[in-house]
């Protein structure tokens, strides 16, 4: 029934001229999942990544509930029959090769790693799915949204990132960008950190951050979390008067990631007046 | 003798202090030693006393633990190759450890990792004492700590991949081969009375490890209980291990390198290898906690690879060397 | 005065019955060579005298608590294990074990006692060598001192003089006598007769579970009962050496 529906719908678009891209999209990754959703014409998406309904990791997890969803495996993929497939750079090798073989095209999408690469990923999801007027749209939004974000004066206050493991991310990373975004001082590039990697604790509380920016931990429990509950996280967290959160809205290079600056820039604006009261 | 535990306990202090003086932060010795009393250096004084004090004081508990289970293990087994991590009893809590987690137990009871961590190990030291007691022969020994190890690192990993938790799954590392980094004082708070209790339980078997240098029947007839002493062994070890892991991983080889570098220092005799092996023990992990830092500062390389690296080889040497009497 | 009694004592090992019904008791002064045939139960016999595997009827030494018992009896088994490079000293030393509590030092009488047996099993050359390096001799008389170090009444002992040269073989036997001759006693398996004859004052001969004699030396190594239990023939002889006792041919 889908299968019919689905030619019939392409057959209307082919009939109108409006359709000149892939009528049967898979995308087996959170992020081209989420940039799919939000340029991809009625019908066209089949499928999306079954990480896109989770509400932790996806800015999109109540859009997802409309598309059935995939677990990245080729056969399940294959029985969809699409004729594309959007992977992200870190999918299975095997499973894109093998789909390739099978005979559908598959596009890689990079990650991205900057505010630039977020553009560069709306034109190629543009592109790939033949609604280059739709991302035209998305793009003079997102641009005009992060002019309004462009900062003036020094940055301050001095910020850091600090997830699960000890992860922090530099300036060369989404998170990075999104923290200078909001006009925050990232203390992993006085470390040196430019992407992202493994920062012991104790060079965090040396560097003393005025504003820790953590992740909220799973409701599960793993020890990789563990380093968040430490003495010296809470009291670092207690003195930049924390609440400041990664959700979701930081995960994918989608136009999403302006929400993460808008909020960050609002905290950050209550922050210096406080303390320029102060 | 008591030159040797002067001796011993001369470096272990002496490594406690380096270890305290080592981390990432770039500070003077004198500095950071004075920001330990003295609030007055800051975020310094943080550092010391709820990172690095934790760090070096977990070495020397877990590394005194684990050198002292090896040898009353040895002891006991009559068999240099017995030593926790090898025999499957450290994978055995680090399944216990894990399933806590991930049940939620660890988080809703003070005490509940140490005690799941401790009944892994129990379960893991009893299989291995039913599979290969002291009449079972070194090859019985190694066999049956592979498949425990095979078992418990096969069930670590379904739990893990399991969790819902993304980040779960690849914890398989820290839980197979151990880490002391960013730990705080809660954790030596957690493993303290595990350790103490199994210290003072393994303590008491020193005569009768004496005794069991010369078989069972000998040492039956000197008048010890060998029911009552492989209880405590197993008891004593499990709590040990079980601590040890559930706040640090499972750190292997401790106990086979520290007991038979120092047994010949203590004309091989069972009892006074106890404690030897305890202040050895502690040195050995301060040595590789220490080497960590050094070789990999911003890595958190695991404790297991430098223990591994070290006790491998002699593994291999005493394998080498106790060959006729596995065939 | 009985320094072992056992009544009716009877072993089974994995359905087979191993021993059976057998009983004897051993008097201070006695040095009591345990004969028979291999799989008679020699071992069994001795091993359930002690308590160490499970028996039905009696025995004075299993019924003791272990405390009681590692003062009554020392035991030296068959393995001969000496699991770790332990000196001599501190090997002999063990002997010590149920007499003092733990310490580093024994007290002066008991290290007496350790001096004693040392250098009675002529061991003073080889105190500071680690026992499990030395030859199968010295670790067999090592652990003897070992025995003697524990000062029990009665010693008993699984074939002490397997594997020993003869000189070692004669030592062994005539420390035995020796003891047995200053008011102790012991009672050991042996395979080799002629020891037997020469050595012991009584001989206990087992066969197939049970008692087939029991009794001095010249009563128990007749060819009659030889024939019986080993199936061989026999050469004996009362020298001015003594007894001598030669197995001559299987019948």
């Amino acid at each position: 029934m889908r299968k019919l529906s689905g030619i019939a719908l392409a057959l209307l678009w082919a009939a109108t001229g409006a359709f000149a891209g892939p009528s049967r999209v898979v995308s087996m990754n959170l992020c081209t999942d989420q940039l799919a959703m939000l340029l991809a014409a009625p019908g066209q998406l089949a499928s999306v990544s079954y990480i896109a309904r989770d509400t932790r990791a996806s800015a999109m997890a109540e859009h997802a509930l409309a598309y059935p969803v995939n677990h990245g495996l080729a056969e399940e993929i294959y029985l969809l029959q699409p004729d594309l497939v959007i992977a992200g750079a870190y999918s299975t090798v095997a499973t894109t090769e093998m789909l390739r073989r099978l005979g559908i095209p598959v596009v890689v999408f990079q990650p991205a790693n900057s505010l630039q690469d977020v553009r560069a990923r709306i034109e190629q999801m543009g592109e790939v799915l033949g609604r280059e007027e739709a991302a035209r749209a998305l793009l003079a939004d997102y641009d005009q949204r992060l002019a309004t974000q462009e900062q003036v004066g020094p940055e301050r206050p001095r910020a850091a990132l600090y997830a699960a493991n000890g992860f922090t991310s530099g300036s060369m990373s989404l998170a990075g960008q999104i923290l200078r975004a909001a006009g925050l001082r990232n203390i992993a590039d006085e470390l040196g950190y430019g992407r992202s990697g493994r920062m012991p604790l104790e060079l965090l509380a040396m560097s003393e951050p005025e504003f820790l920016i953590g992740t909220s931990p799973y409701p599960r429990a793993a020890r990789s979390e563990e380093n968040l509950a430490h003495p010296v996280v809470r009291h670092l967290a207690a003195r930049s008067g924390a609440g400041q959160m990664r959700d979701a809205d930081w995960v994918c290079g989608t136009p999403h990631v302006l929400r993460a600056v808008e909020t960050l820039a609002e905290e950050r604006r209550l922050f210096v007046d406080k303390e320029d009261r102060e | 003798m008591t030159r040797l535990m002067l001796t011993l306990t001369a470096a272990m202090l002496a490594l406690f202090l380096i270890s305290l003086t080592l981390g990432p932060a770039d500070v003077g010795i004198g500095e950071s030693l004075a920001a330990l009393f003295d609030e007055s250096y800051g975020p310094l004084t943080l550092v010391m006393r709820e990172i690095r004090l934790p760090r070096a004081l977990l070495a020397m508990i877990i590394g005194g633990g684990l050198g002292l289970a090896g040898a009353a293990m040895q002891g006991y087994l009559r068999n240099p190759l017995a030593e926790p991590g090898l025999i499957g009893v450290s994978s055995s809590a680090a399944l216990g450890a894990v399933l806590a987690i991930n049940t939620g137990l660890a988080a809703s009871l003070t005490l509940g990792l140490p005690l799941a961590a401790l009944a892994g190990a129990l379960a893991g030291v009893f299989m291995v004492m039913a599979l290969a007691g002291p009449q079972g022969g070194s090859l019985t020994l190694i066999l049956a700590g592979i498949a425990i190890s095979a078992m418990a690192a096969a069930l670590t990993s379904l739990v893990l991949n399991l969790s819902p938790n993304p980040f779960a799954a690849n914890e398989i590392v820290f839980w197979m081969m151990g880490s002391l980094a960013d730990r705080s004082m809660l954790h030596v708070w957690l493993v303290l009375p595990f350790a103490l209790a199994g210290a003072a339980i393994l303590l008491t078997l020193a005569r009768g490890l004496d005794a069991l240098t010369l078989g069972e029947d000998a040492a039956q007839t000197m008048g010890m209980n060998l029911n009552r002493m492989r209880l405590l062994l197993v008891v004593g070890t499990a709590s040990i291990v079980g601590g040890a892991t559930a706040v640090a991983g499972a750190i292997g080889f401790i106990g086979l390198v520290v007991p038979h570098i120092l047994r010949p220092l203590v004309g091989g005799q069972p009892s006074r290898l106890l404690w030897a092996s305890a202040l050895g023990g502690a040195i050995m992990l301060q040595l590789a906690d220490i080497a960590v830092r050094i070789i990999l500062p911003s890595r958190d390389l695991k404790l297991g690879v430098v223990t591994a690296l070290v006790g491998a080889p002699l593994f291999l040497h005493l394998i080498y060397k106790t060959r006729k009497g596995l065939a | 005065m009985s320094v072992l009694s056992v009544r009716n004592l009877s072993v089974t090992l994995r359905n087979r019955p191993v021993l059976r019904d057998v009983s004897f008791e051993i008097r201070a002064g006695e040095f009591v060579g345990l004969l028979g045939p291999n799989g008679a139960g020699k071992s069994s016999l001795m091993r359930a005298a002690l308590g160490l595997i499970p028996a039905a009827g009696s025995s004075s030494l299993a019924e003791m608590s272990a405390a009681e018992r590692a003062r009554a009896v020392s035991w030296m088994p068959q393995s001969r294990e000496i699991a770790w490079p332990i000196p001599v000293e501190r090997l002999v030393a063990l002997g010590r074990l149920p007499h003092v509590p733990q310490g580093l030092r024994l007290p002066p009488g008991d290290q007496m006692l350790v001096d004693q047996s040392i250098e009675r099993m002529g061991l003073d050359p080889f105190r500071q060598r680690a026992a499990s390096r030395l030859s199968g001799g010295e670790q067999a008389r090592a652990l003897i001192a070992r025995a003697l170090a524990q000062d029990t009444p009665l010693l008993m002992a699984d074939e002490p003089a397997a594997g020993l040269d003869p000189a070692h073989q004669i030592s062994t036997m005539e420390v035995f006598a020796n003891l047995a001759a200053e008011g102790r006693a012991a009672l050991v398996s042996l395979h080799d007769l002629g020891l037997a004859a020469r050595h012991c004052t009584r001989l206990i001969l087992l066969t197939e579970g049970g008692i087939l004699a029991d009794g001095p030396p010249a009563s128990v190594l007749t060819p009659a009962l030889m024939a019986r239990a080993f199936g061989i023939s026999v050469w004996h002889e009362h020298t001015a050496h003594g007894p001598v006792f030669q197995p001559l041919e299987v019948l």
